[in-house]
């Protein structure tokens, strides 16, 4: 597992081009959209969330990390009948840690991807949960073996998806 | 400036998680139904949505040029399958438009007001929302097509849901299993009320149902009318599990009876009418009347038959008695038990109104039907006695009233 404390000097910063930085999201919220109508079972993935963190370990920015989660968070709060902002925030988070925390670690490794995507998942569903019922009022159902397993689909599906990232990003 | 270079990044994460806690804070404390739409859900549907539709129709069309041209097998059994059906529904159907009939005769007399569906308009379905806390699916049809705020959505299955959004050419509709959801729902048998909502985790529970009461599971259960939304009569699924629930009423879990997870196609209802029916009639149908059709009738002779008793004629009797039971059959096949007589007289327009209705009902529900046989009304106004009708003992309406 390759999961090793690097300087800052030793990580490389990545970046994406305009088309892709706009296009790579768009996608992602049109296919969480749209596949779960042809396969029920995709509503377990979080496809902007993995996108999400792709790009904010990639650039390895906190300001961007941040802001891209915030960006893709509400663009996924304006498809669903909640109040705008509980993707948001949630994916704000997620974007900030983990770029926060790429500049820290080398995440370049598919174990470290996988382990990465887990901890993020839980993160933002915790924040999620915690905003939906301390500010929303919502009801909210925490199953452990839910969330468990959503989490491994998200990391495994996570390693493919940064890997096509890595196709697209381009070296500072 | 030393400190804010420092921590820069913290602080702008603050700011921006503020902004949209701010945010949410507001959008809590106003009703999220009565205030407009928000520009920010307007930019996200118009930038998703065009392609969720062009994907929708690239699929629907080669699924059905796959399916309309190329894959036919099996299409003749199936074909001969479903005229077999439709021989049963036809025969049931006469027994269900007497039924109706009757129904009818009895509201009026009661000044019943009935709500059926009048007009809807078909949707495909483009989208979810893609998560699985919002149960909600977008549809190809917005408020240039007329959708309005509120509007109850089917399929022939059952309901799925109400019209939550409406933005230009699509909509946002709200599932019947969100937790936000609530639907006014009845039991068909026992004829208990009660409130449909959603659970977190997708299923669906029927509220305000008390613990004393004994609800089988298996038991249709039905749209009350009472939310305003749906109307009365309407499936909505079956109760699946029944467990005592918190403080005095019990916990009934319902499946519902369209597949949520797969829709396709939906129908908006976008005109609901009420009509009372009219005192005219009331005052033609006695309740006396009515409970006189269900009785057995003695079938009074034909002409002919009564020509042969007389002596010295020749009585043409095996036609007469072979005409007979071909107008019974078709109605006592079918169990209505109701006199021949009365089918004959009142035969094409009732024929014509309950026909349509039943034909609707299965596919909208009890509420179309009721709509339809409305339009029967001028058979009310025949008074049902056999004497009258055996005046005229036509055997053949009665095959004819049979809607082949």
């Amino acid at each position: 597992m390759a999961i090793t404390y690097t300087s800052g000097e030793q990580v490389e910063v990545y970046r994406f081009s305009i088309p892709a930085t706009t296009l790579i999201p768009l996608t992602a919220v049109f296919l969480q959209a749209w596949l779960p109508l042809r396969f029920p079972f995709f509503t377990i993935f979080d496809l902007p969330l993995l996108v999400t963190i792709g790009f904010a370990t990639a650039r390895r920015s906190p300001l961007a990390g941040l802001l891209t989660g915030s960006v893709i968070g509400i663009l996924q709060d304006a498809l669903t009948h909640h109040p705008i902002g509980l993707y948001g925030i949630s994916k704000t988070v997620v974007g900030f840690g983990a770029s926060s925390l790429g500049i820290k670690l080398d995440v370049e490794h598919a174990g470290a991807r996988f382990l990465l995507t887990i901890v993020f998942y839980a993160v933002h569903e915790v924040v999620y949960f915690m905003i939906s019922r301390g500010l929303v009022g919502l009801r909210m159902a925490w199953t452990w073996p839910h969330e468990l397993l959503s989490g491994v689909a998200n990391a495994l599906l996570g390693v493919l998806v940064f890997m096509l990232l890595d196709r697209v990003k381009q070296r500072t | 400036m030393d400190v804010l270079g420092r921590y820069r990044n913290l602080i702008v994460l603050v700011g921006v998680l503020f902004a949209q806690v701010l945010g949410l804070a507001v959008q809590v404390r106003r009703t999220t139904d009565s205030e407009p739409t928000r520009l920010i859900r307007i930019w996200a549907v118009g930038a998703v949505t065009p392609l969720e539709k062009v994907l929708v129709w690239v699929q629907t069309s080669t699924g059905g040029v796959w399916h309309n041209y190329f894959y036919l097998r099996g299409v003749r059994a199936e074909n001969r399958n479903l005229k077999q059906q439709i021989e049963r529904m036809s025969l049931e159907q006469v027994r269900m438009s007497q039924d109706a009939d009757q129904a009818r005769r009895l509201q009026a007399l009661l000044a019943f007001k009935e709500q059926f569906i009048s007009r809807t308009m078909a949707a495909q379905v483009i989208g979810s929302s893609g998560s699985e806390l919002s149960r909600s699916v977008y549809i190809d049809k917005g408020e240039s097509d007329g959708i309005k705020p509120d509007m109850a959505v089917i399929t022939a299955e059952g309901i799925v849901g109400k019209v939550l959004r409406v933005y230009r050419s699509t909509s946002q509709v709200l599932l019947i299993d969100d937790q936000t959801s609530g639907v006014g729902a009845i039991l068909d048998k026992t004829r208990l009320q009660g409130i449909l909502r959603g659970t977190p985790a997708g299923e669906m529970v029927l509220e305000k149902v008390m613990s004393d009461e004994a609800v089988p599971a298996g038991e249709m259960v039905l749209t009350s009318g009472g939310d305003g939304i749906f109307p009365k009569g309407l499936l909505v699924g079956r109760v699946t599990k029944v467990a005592p629930g918190n403080e005095l009423f019990l916990n009934i879990r319902v499946r519902p009876a369209a597949d949520l997870s797969k829709l396709e196609e939906v129908l908006v209802v976008t005109r609901i009418d009420e009509r009372q029916a009219q005192p005219d009639q009331a005052g033609a149908a006695r309740a006396v009347d009515i409970l006189a059709e269900r009785l057995p009738t003695v079938p009074s002779k034909p002409e002919n038959a009564v020509k042969a008793d007389t002596p010295g004629a020749v009585a043409p009797s095996n036609t007469s008695s072979d005409a007979k039971p071909k107008a019974v059959s078709p109605e006592a096949s079918a169990g209505g038990g109701a006199p021949a007589a009365r089918k004959t007289a009142s035969s094409p327009s009732s024929s014509s109104g309950s026909a349509s209705g039943t034909s609707l009902g299965t596919s909208a529900g009890t509420s179309s039907g009721n709509a339809a046989t409305a339009t029967g009304t001028p058979a009310m106004k025949v008074s049902p006695k056999p004497v009258k009708a055996a005046e005229t003992p036509k055997p053949q309406p009665a095959v004819e009233d049979s809607p082949h």
